[in-house]
């Protein structure tokens, strides 16, 4: 049992009893403001999860993309469009029910897979185990740039360049769905 | 070092989390939530596989970051649209939308 209570196991404990709680708070409470901050607090767990994994520029990115960016949106768009206060909606029991047990049985599907199934790769052959263990080259923005701006292999310029057309149709696609409004209104 | 096992069982857990929300949940925001929580379940797996199974290279690390800026842009074209919606129905339940056009 002792050899089980290192400093990374404990963290690791608690980021994910963390992640989950919050989790599970976050679906199941009423009021929707609440349902927002837990969500913060479990994204905030996933980064340390990243951090933990040693990939300091992905935690960075949550932190700031997901939990700086993406809840921020959530609450104006609460504080824009819900009533404080207010309960958000009165959800029947069966349908909760019904929620449960989808969710229940995909749980028991996939674990059951996970753990039955006779893996040829999932497990680690020494060497690889090892290689993971020992390996302390830390992903360095050089490696990150390198890999998003080339163009051989393992390197993902096309991706980039397609990302940068998504964010533009994203901003055009909001400012023409509020525009339109706007002239309905007149 | 943590075994991959116990991420993958994490990500599982948080994956259907996401699932029970997005069925349980009426209301638009709330779904979206649900929605994000699903997303980073996926990109838990990524990571952790890609960290342990090839640590020298980053396909599951750029896959997660793509994944995340996607996130992003759905997240705000959605949240365009339920303000939209709560502008035309008065409310943002999913029970509000009967019409696509009037």
């Amino acid at each position: 049992m002792m050899e089980y209570l290192t400093a990374n196991n404990i963290i690791f404990a608690l980021l994910s009893a963390v992640i989950l709680i919050c989790a599970l708070l976050s679906v199941t409470t009423n009021k929707l403001l609440r349902a927002a901050i837990y969500l913060f607090f479990a994204l905030i767990g996933i980064a340390g999860l990243y951090l933990q994994l040693s990939y300091e520029f992905l935690a960075a990115v949550e932190l700031s993309v997901y939990a700086g960016g993406i809840v921020i949106l959530f609450v104006f768009a609460i504080f824009l469009v819900h009533r404080i206060g207010e309960n958000s909606e009165e959800v029947s029991l069966s349908k909760k029910a019904i929620a449960g047990l989808a969710a229940a049985a995909g749980v028991a599907l996939c674990l059951s897979t996970l753990f039955m199934y006779e893996y040829t790769t999932f497990h680690l052959t020494p060497e690889a185990q090892m290689n993971a263990e020992t390996f302390t080259q830390t992903i360095n923005m050089d490696m990150i740039g390198k890999a998003l701006l080339g163009t051989g292999k393992h390197q993902y310029l096309l991706p980039f360049e397609a990302t940068g057309i998504l964010l533009l149709a994203c901003i055009i696609g909001s400012l023409v769905i509020a525009k339109k409004e706007k002239e309905d209104n007149k | 070092m943590i075994p991959v096992e116990f991420y993958v069982v994490l990500s599982t857990l948080l994956f259907f989390i996401g699932v029970y929300g997005f069925i349980a949940r009426k209301n638009l925001i709330g779904m979206l939530m649900a929605i994000e929580l699903v997303l980073n379940a996926v990109n838990i797996n990524f990571v952790a596989f890609n960290r342990y199974l090839f640590p020298g290279q980053l396909e599951g690390y750029l896959y997660s970051l793509f994944v995340i800026v996607v996130a992003a842009a759905e997240t705000a074209v959605a949240i365009a649209i339920i303000i939209n919606v709560y502008r035309k129905m008065g409310n943002e339940t999913v029970d509000s939308i009967k019409e696509l056009k009037n």
